[in-house]
């Protein structure tokens, strides 16, 4: 047998644990995010612009709805499939994995799971073309980390229900034909809905400024007496397990997205400190840059492999809310630390954006924010351990 | 339409080539479809129809197989044999007729231009040869009518206009268009499909003797550069100061 090499970029052989399937996966998504999205990231990064032909694209190749069943126009694959896509997404930027995210979790799968199976044939098709974007709507201006206490509501009336409030930080929404809306009925239960784009009362204005995810577009979603009928509630669930169902799902797609920008700026610091001769030797000859590419290697390395293994559970059936609040706080919390690290050791040229260094730090400070803050997973972890909870007094 | 598109599975090409004992090797590079096949394969499921995807090689060729699969092709064949280690492009171009004959009523067989590995190119001309086909390479467009088919060759002195009647052996070129990527349907029916191998028994041939031997393989000697800045205070001194350099070499 041959002598088995060590791979600085595949240390524990990650590769040899995919099958087929998830091998051409991983390999078609990195090609295609390196071929199409690549080449423009800069640009619309700095121009805050998102590119809505990326939907449609993504539609094609079938990265969205890709757990979907294939009779709504999902590719039906697995969960590590799923993931693998999102790694080679964010490896590129992580306002395009947000968008792939916000279709695919947040609003093809709550339709799924918990929709008619009119809704099901209405609207999964088309959202997994692109043709349509969808946006899901929970955080509120004065309700964050603690969704429960939203203020959105959602009053019963003939034939269908009036919603009234206001949703902000919406991934998509100004851009959406399709929102997913969570509210509280009159008995303070939390309820989901679909409305469609054009209803009366129903506006989405562009959220301007950002200094993250500038390649995504962020709304708020404003709701006065929007009535949506009968058939556009989500009538399979009810309370907070709704939209945290969905969450689960994007969290874990975080897990391996932010790992992916993780990897790009572990492999580029890497090529950069060997190519960048000071005093008279490459940068990576130091002992210090030796000790950080290290710390990249192996928290990469173990990360990866964290998120496989939920993705094995989650496609077997066993996951829980905790295992993926660990991996989305452990992947977020290491890929922000990374990309700070590899922005310093870039020099100068990290500030660039030409070198792409800066575009991930700044991203990932949202990454590290958004779907549970950092805190809260700890929170979750910490309550899970102790059976205390210290969410609230 | 039926069509035969033959690829193979070669390194990639960002692989490094060195000779190591006398025999070429790509270390552990990752292997995937020649570049040039994918543009064969576009071509060939553009023309409608039934395509089936062929490979000469080991059980690694059935990746690449896969990938034409995933594209779009209807049926793949491994041929495989221990017999076939040595094999030069004519031993590869007479395997790959009999395969062709094998899956029979085949109009047209299509190819890459050449395979980046070994860069011969010649694999699509033997192969018609052996079936006694038209061979029409370099297609950069395709265009058939009733029995006839006529390509455009991207040829270096411009496009040359060809037409042939079936069957024909074509192999195609970039410009013939983009290939598309696999979609995720087609990956998921291609990673389950089962992929048939034949063997020289299969074929009913026997190990092609090769004509082209490689007696030796041997890394191209390292050249002795060195480098030298020309500094000036002025463009045209440092071109004049270059020009006397280049005379005083004896490189002009």
């Amino acid at each position: 047998m041959a002598k088995q090499k060590f791979k600085w970029d595949d240390p524990f052989l990650f590769n040899d644990q995919l099958d087929d399937e998830e091998r051409m996966v991983r390999d078609m998504a990195n090609r295609f995010c390196q071929e199409k999205l690549m080449p423009d990231i800069i640009e619309a990064n700095r121009h805050e612009h998102f590119d809505r032909n990326i939907m449609n694209q993504m539609g094609e190749m079938g990265f969205l709805g890709i757990t979907i069943p294939e009779e709504y126009g999902g590719a039906d694959m697995s969960y590590v499939a799923y993931g693998l896509v999102a790694r080679e997404v964010e490896r590129v930027d992580s306002g395009y994995r947000s968008a792939m995210s916000v279709q695919s979790s947040l609003v093809m799968h709550p339709i799924n799971a918990y929709g008619t199976e009119e809704q099901k044939q209405k609207y999964l098709p088309k959202l997994a073309t692109g043709e349509w974007i969808g946006c899901f709507g929970l955080t509120e201006p004065n309700h964050g980390s603690d969704p429960g206490s939203m203020e959105t509501r959602a009053k019963k009336v003939d034939g269908g229900w009036i919603l009234q409030g206001s949703k902000t930080w919406i991934t998509n929404s100004s851009i959406a034909d399709v929102f997913i809306i969570w509210a509280k009925d009159e008995e303070g239960i939390i309820r989901g809905f679909i409305l469609e784009k054009g209803t009366q009362g129903l506006s989405a204005p562009k959220l301007e400024g950002k200094f993250s995810l500038r390649a995504s577009v962020t709304g708020m979603i404003v709701m006065e007496q929007v009535f949506a009928p009968d058939e556009n509630l989500l009538p399979n669930v009810q309370g907070l397990k709704g939209p945290f169902g969905c969450l689960n799902k994007a969290r874990y797609g975080i897990a391996w997205g932010a790992l992916g920008a993780a990897e790009f700026c572990w492999h580029a610091t890497r090529q950069y400190t060997l190519d960048r001769p000071q005093f008279g030797r490459p940068l990576a000859a130091n002992q210090i840059i030796q000790l950080k590419l290290a710390n990249m290697m192996t928290e990469i390395t173990l990360g990866l492999q964290s998120v496989l293994r939920v993705g094995r559970l989650m496609d077997a059936g066993k996951v829980t809310p905790e295992m993926i609040s660990l991996v989305k706080r452990n992947s977020t919390g290491k890929a922000l630390e990374i990309a700070r690290h590899a922005r310093d050791m870039h020099g100068g040229n990290g500030i660039s954006d030409e070198y792409h260094i800066i575009r991930h730090v700044m991203n990932l400070e949202s990454v590290i924010t958004y779907e549970g803050t950092h805190d809260i997973h700890a929170l979750i972890l910490g309550r899970a351990q102790t059976g205390l909870q210290a969410f609230s007094g | 339409m039926k069509i035969v598109v033959c690829v193979k599975q070669v390194p990639d090409s960002a692989a490094s080539l060195v000779a190591e004992n006398g025999q070429a090797s790509w270390g552990d590079a990752p292997l995937v479809i020649n570049p040039w096949d994918e543009y064969a394969v576009e071509a060939a499921l553009n023309m409608g129809g039934d395509v089936t995807v062929m490979s000469m090689g080991g059980e690694d060729a059935k990746e690449a197989l896969k990938h034409a699969l995933a594209m779009g092709c209807k049926e793949a064949v491994l041929i495989s044999d221990d017999a076939l280690a040595n094999v030069d492009t004519q031993g590869t171009a007479k395997v790959l007729a009999a395969a062709i004959q094998k899956v029979g009523d085949v109009n047209m067989a299509f190819f890459g231009r050449q395979a980046i590995d070994g860069d011969a190119g010649i694999t699509p001309a033997q192969t018609a040869r052996v079936l006694g086909w038209s061979a029409l390479t370099l297609a950069a467009s395709i265009n058939v009518d009733g029995s006839k088919v006529t390509v455009e060759r991207s040829v270096e002195e411009g496009r040359q206009t060809v037409s042939a009647e079936l069957p024909a052996v074509l192999s195609l070129v970039k410009e013939y268009g983009e290939p598309r990527y696999p979609s995720f349907m087609g990956i998921r029916k291609a990673s389950r499909a089962v992929v048939p191998v034949w063997s020289l028994a299969d074929l009913g041939i026997e190990a092609p003797v090769p004509v082209v031997e490689f007696t030796e393989t041997l890394n191209p000697p390292a050249r002795d550069v060195s480098v030298e800045m020309i500094e000036g205070g002025s463009p045209a001194e440092i071109a004049e100061k270059l020009a006397d350099k280049i005379m005083a070499e004896k490189i002009l």
